[in-house]
Parts: structure tokens; C-alpha cells; sequence
């Protein structure tokens, strides 16, 4: 596919370039408008970004300007005091999004490894195509689904939870805590659940092409399946791998709607993670439309351009990693 | 040496072994998740979510027609806004900017608009179109579902695009056809499958998102066509009635959630297969 694509491109720059000095004839003034339009309006998407930016300072200033850093490192969130802190819902937003890449990478490795190095023909394309039935199902059934059947079901085993776990020495007290279901754990693994697809159909695709001279070679000196996908596949693919990760990443900082469901909604920091918590975007999804006064409000959107500035940094890295794959990929066959 | 190749098949065995339970794990809560909906979205279902509107707290009957007919409006004006817009932009990508370094950066910028995080989408719309008018709208609403849509349709027409065989275009060409006349009727036409993939996929997505329309085109309890004011809508609508403590009111949140389920996935399977014949096609 993207050899073909290759050519087609490789042709079409010919294309372009000749009608550039077609152009410059003045042959076609149609031509030269079609061109101007259409990238007009790729410009306008390219720079909705800057806009969303833009605008999300602009409503937030009030807040950013009353409270200067300490909007950014307080964690009093008081709407009848007017005092607005935002660490606790950052906090709430990487440590959920921590525990969701803590089972989600490891998952996503193993359905990638499963597909692209055990499965026989016929079944890979069954087990991707409901792999990716998952990034299909949306968010907000997600967030059902985990109220009312996953968090009683995970409200049975979180004694067991605090039984053992809790019991270790040092990381104990992040596992004990009242057995409700909900709350930053919960919230984490439904999170995980939701960007397993967006990592394992990276890292398939990636493995796959994977040049298969060097597995035979490594296979034919011996090496076993756990050592190939180990020592030749990972490390070749290490790059691509990487951005998958921080890709999901980005995905499960901006969840919304499932998150809101589950995480528990209580704005204040606790150690265990079996309690409720909150993050960045389940307080903006709860609170917006009872946000009365002006500063409330503002705050609120200073939220969501934290939240934006943090997400397009993962996301930007992310594609970078990507990016930086394809341009390997395409040196090497042209 | 045959202790070390035990141990070393052994790992290999463990390992494998993982990656199967693995998968197994993932597919097991497609499984939970789509039986759940089933379970309790169709029992719940019944010729009266159709024809009736949304019911006031605590009474009884009801159905979602409102937020039904709110859904397929604020759809309506996602695509009639998005899609123009997304085939437009893609098709300068795809035809202008296929090795330029300008178009990798609005592919780079377009990828990351893609994920970014539609409550962030739905604050931008609500700070260019609720704020300076003053009052919550389903246009705003519809708003915020093209941003979201608009990605979605400008990478697929763009990789649909580069995948037309450059010989087609020279073909063109060489027979004297202008530039926009051979993009509109042959590459567009050579392409109009994948084009037509992608937004039916946009469409998938933006029919299950909640979150950029709590505060753009909010909820309404009645039957409402004015775009300019709140309208019900099937997401906002599943939201709140499944946060209620009302069991109708949750009933009906399973049966909209059944609903939304299986619009959305035969639209997803759909515009896969539709992807599979034309791709064998060309």
C-alpha cells in the first residue's frame, strides 16, 4: 500500500511541478483559484489548533491572572470562596492515566505479539478487527458500562485488594481504602481498556513490517520467538513503539466521559487509590453548567487549557516518534 | 548447554503463553461491554421511545423521540459544515502538498486535532459561539461535532488521494484537461469510495461523543427544532438518565445506549467492508 502510494507521489510531484510552470503562463486562471481555495481551507484546519489555543487563554485569563502559578500548584477548588487550585485534578489526570499505561502497554505488547508473530493467517484479521471494535464502542458506554456493572463487580474484589496488597510495606497505602467500586483505580483500568486499541493496532502495524530478513536470520541461528520479538523485533521497532505509547497516553489525559462516570468526583487528594478522585476533564464535564459567577467560569476554562497544552505536548511527541519511522521507512525503499 | 535450552524454551513457552492470555483479556471486555448493552439495552426497547419525548423526573412512560430527532439535526449540521471543509483541505494535501514541507506540517497539526480532546473542542465552541451570543445552542453543538469530524475526513481523503495512480493524472493532463477539472472528475471520482469511508467514519465517531455537547447544545426536556436554542440530544440524554437514581429513566439510558451501540458499529463494519471492495477494486 504505501509502496504504491510512493510511486503515486513520486508522479504527482512531477504532475505538480509542471503544472506550477503551467501555470505560470498563465494558462489556467481556474487552476490557480482551485489551488489558492482549497489550500485556504487547509490552512483554516491547520490553525484551528492556535484558534482553540487562543481562545481557551482568553476565557481563562481572568483566572490565570488572579492567581498567577498558584492556579497551577494549590489545591483548594472552593467555589463559595472563589479560591480556585488546579493540582488536584492534574494529579488526578496523570495518575489515572498512569495506571491506565501501566496495564495497557503490557496488554497492547502482548495482543501486538499475538498477531503479528503467533496468530495463524486466517485468524488475524478477526482478532484485530474486534481489538478495534473497542476504539469503536463510545465513551460514554464506556462510562456506563463501568457505574453499573464493572464498578459493583470490582467493589467485590477491592477487599481482597486491601487484604494483600494493602499489606505491603511502602506501596501498601495507595490500595487501602472503603471497597465502593468507583474511584482513581477503577478509572484507570476502564481507561487502559479504552486505549489498548489505539496501542496494540500501532505496535501490530509496526511488527509487521518488520524487515523479515532479519528475523529468519535471528531465527536461523536458533533464537526463539520470545527471542526475536525481544532482541530483533522491540529494538527495531523501538522508535514507533514509543509513539504508540505516548499516543494512548494522549488519548487517556483527555478521556472524558467514562472517567467522569467512575473516577468518584471528589475534589480532594488521597493517598489510596481505591478512593474517589478527579480529574481535569470530569470536573470541566460536571461543573461547567453550574459555574455562576465569572471567575468560577474562567477557571474552569484555564482547566481546559492546561489540560490542552498537556495533551498536545504528548500528542506532538507522539507523532514526532511516529514520524520519524515513515521517514526511515520510505528512505529505505526509495 | 541442554539446561540452557530447557530454560530458554521454557521462557519462550511462558511468554507466548502470556501474549495469548493477552489477547484474550482484550477481547474479553469487547465481549462484557457489547453483552452488557445487549442485556439491558434490549429488553428496555419498545415503539414508544420513538413517539414519545423525554419524561419529566419521576414519571412514568416516555421516550427519547426528542433527543433521537436532536441527534440526527446536530449530525446534520456536523457534516454539511465538516465535510466540505475536511475534502477540501484534504484534497490540497493530497494533490498540492504531497512532498512539500508546508504539508507535513498541517498533516502534522491535522493528526494531532484528530486526538485532541473533544472537551477541549466543545470549551472552544462554546468560547466562539455560546459565550458572545449568550445562550446555549444546538448550532454550537453541531459546531464542535465538524471540528471533530473535520480531521477524520481530511486524512482519509488525503491518503485516498495519494493513492490514485499518478499515471491517471498524466493521462489527464496530457489530454489538455485543466488542473481542477482532472481533480474533480478523476481523481475525486477515483477516490470516492475512500472519501466516502472517511466520513461515514467521522460520522461514527461524532455520533457516540457526550462531552463537547454538555455545554454547547446542553439538553432540552422538550421537542425542539430551533437550532439556535438547547436541543435534546441521544448522548446528553444517556448521560443524564443513567447518573439518575429513576429506574425508568435508566431503562431508557440502556435502551439509547443499545441504540447509539449498533448505529454506530454498523456504520463503523459498514464503511470497512465498503473500504475492502473498493480497495480491491483499484
Amino acid at each position: 500500500m504505501s509502496a504504491s502510494g510512493a510511486v503515486a507521489s513520486q508522479s504527482l510531484d512531477k504532475d505538480a511541478s509542471e503544472q506550477k510552470s503551467a501555470t505560470k503562463a498563465g494558462s489556467s486562471f481556474a487552476d490557480f483559484l482551485f489551488r489558492k481555495g482549497t489550500g485556504l481551507v487547509a490552512l483554516i484546519v491547520a490553525v484551528t489548533l492556535l484558534a482553540v489555543m487562543i481562545s481557551l487563554i482568553v476565557e481563562g485569563w481572568q483566572a490565570l491572572h488572579t492567581f498567577g502559578w498558584k492556579f497551577l500548584v494549590t489545591t483548594t477548588w472552593d467555589p463559595v470562596t472563589n479560591e480556585f487550585g488546579a493540582l488536584v485534578f492534574i494529579i488526578g489526570t496523570l495518575v489515572s492515566s498512569a495506571i491506565a499505561m501501566l496495564i495497557a502497554v503490557p496488554v497492547s505488547f502482548g495482543i501486538a505479539l499475538f498477531i503479528s508473530e503467533l496468530s495463524p493467517n486466517w485468524l488475524r484479521g478477526p482478532v484485530s478487527a474486534v481489538i478495534e471494535l473497542l476504539a469503536a464502542i463510545p465513551s460514554i458506554i464506556y462510562g456506563m458500562w463501568g457505574l453499573l456493572v464493572f464498578a459493583p463487580w470490582f467493589g467485590n474484589i477491592e477487599p481482597w485488594i486491601n487484604d494483600h496488597l494493602g499489606a505491603i510495606p511502602g506501596i501498601g497505602v495507595l490500595f487501602q481504602g472503603p471497597p465502593m467500586g468507583i474511584g482513581m483505580l477503577t478509572a484507570g483500568i476502564v481507561l487502559a481498556i479504552m486505549v489498548i486499541p489505539f496501542i496494540a493496532s500501532i505496535m501490530r502495524d509496526v511488527f509487521l513490517i518488520t524487515p523479515p530478513a532479519l528475523k529468519e536470520s535471528a531465527y536461523a541461528l536458533g533464537a526463539t520467538t520470545w527471542e526475536v520479538a525481544r532482541n530483533v523485533i522491540l529494538p527495531y521497532t523501538r522508535t514507533a513503539v514509543t509513539g504508540g505509547i505516548f499516543l494512548g497516553l494522549g488519548r487517556a489525559l483527555g478521556e472524558t466521559m467514562a472517567v467522569t462516570f467512575i473516577i468518584g468526583n471528589a475534589n480532594n487528594l488521597s493517598a489510596s487509590l481505591l478512593m474517589p478522585g478527579a480529574s481535569i476533564a470530569s470536573v470541566i464535564a460536571n461543573e461547567f453548567t453550574e459555574a455562576t459567577t465569572s471567575l468560577y467560569k474562567s477557571s474552569l476554562l484555564a482547566l481546559g487549557l492546561v489540560l490542552f497544552v498537556i495533551t498536545v505536548i504528548v500528542l506532538a511527541l507522539a507523532k514526532l516518534l511516529l514520524l520519524r519511522l515513515e521517514a526511515t521507512q520510505e528512505g529505505k525503499k526509495s | 548447554m541442554n539446561s540452557l535450552y530447557l530454560r530458554r524454551q521454557l521462557i519462550n513457552k511462558i511468554n507466548m503463553f502470556i501474549a495469548v492470555l493477552m489477547t484474550i483479556f482484550g477481547i474479553f471486555w469487547v465481549v462484557w461491554i457489547l453483552w452488557t448493552t445487549i442485556r439491558y439495552g434490549l429488553p428496555a426497547l419498545n415503539l414508544h421511545l420513538f413517539t414519545q419525548d423525554t419524561p419529566p423526573p419521576g414519571a412514568e412512560g416516555g421516550g427519547l423521540r426528542n433527543a433521537f430527532v436532536g441527534s440526527i439535526v446536530l449530525l446534520a449540521i456536523a457534516v454539511v459544515i465538516g465535510t466540505p471543509i475536511g475534502i477540501l483541505a484534504g484534497t490540497w494535501l493530497g494533490e498540492f502538498a504531497v512532498k512539500r514541507k508546508i504539508g507535513g506540517v498541517v498533516r502534522f497539526l491535522n493528526d494531532i486535532l484528530l486526538s485532541a480532546p473533544s472537551i477541549v473542542i466543545g470549551l472552544f465552541a462554546y468560547a466562539i459561539l455560546v459565550d458572545p451570543l449568550g445562550h446555549f445552542s444546538a448550532f454550537s453543538g453541531g459546531v464542535a461535532l465538524a471540528l471533530i469530524l473535520i480531521p477524520v475526513v481530511v486524512r482519509t481523503t488525503d491518503e485516498m488521494l495519494r493513492l490514485v495512480p499518478g499515471s491517471l493524472r498524466e493521462a489527464a493532463i496530457a489530454l489538455g484537461t485543466p488542473y481542477w477539472k482532472m481533480v474533480t472528475k478523476i481523481t475525486w471520482k477515483a477516490a470516492s469510495t475512500g472519501i466516502l469511508t472517511g466520513v461515514i467514519l467521522g460520522i461514527a465517531r461524532i455520533s457516540g461523543e457526550t462531552a463537547p455537547l454538555l455545554f454547547t447544545a446542553l439538553n432540552n426536556q422538550y421537542f425542539s427544532s430551533d437550532i439556535w436554542h438547547p436541543m435534546a440530544n441521544l448522548p446528553v440524554v444517556i448521560f443524564q438518565f443513567a447518573m439518575s437514581p429513576y429506574a425508568n429513566w435508566q431503562q431508557m439510558a440502556w435502551a439509547g445506549a443499545f441504540i447509539a451501540v449498533v448505529f454506530i458499529l454498523v456504520l463503523s463494519i459498514g464503511s470497512r467492508w465498503l473500504l475492502r471492495r473498493g480497495g480491491g477494486k483499484s
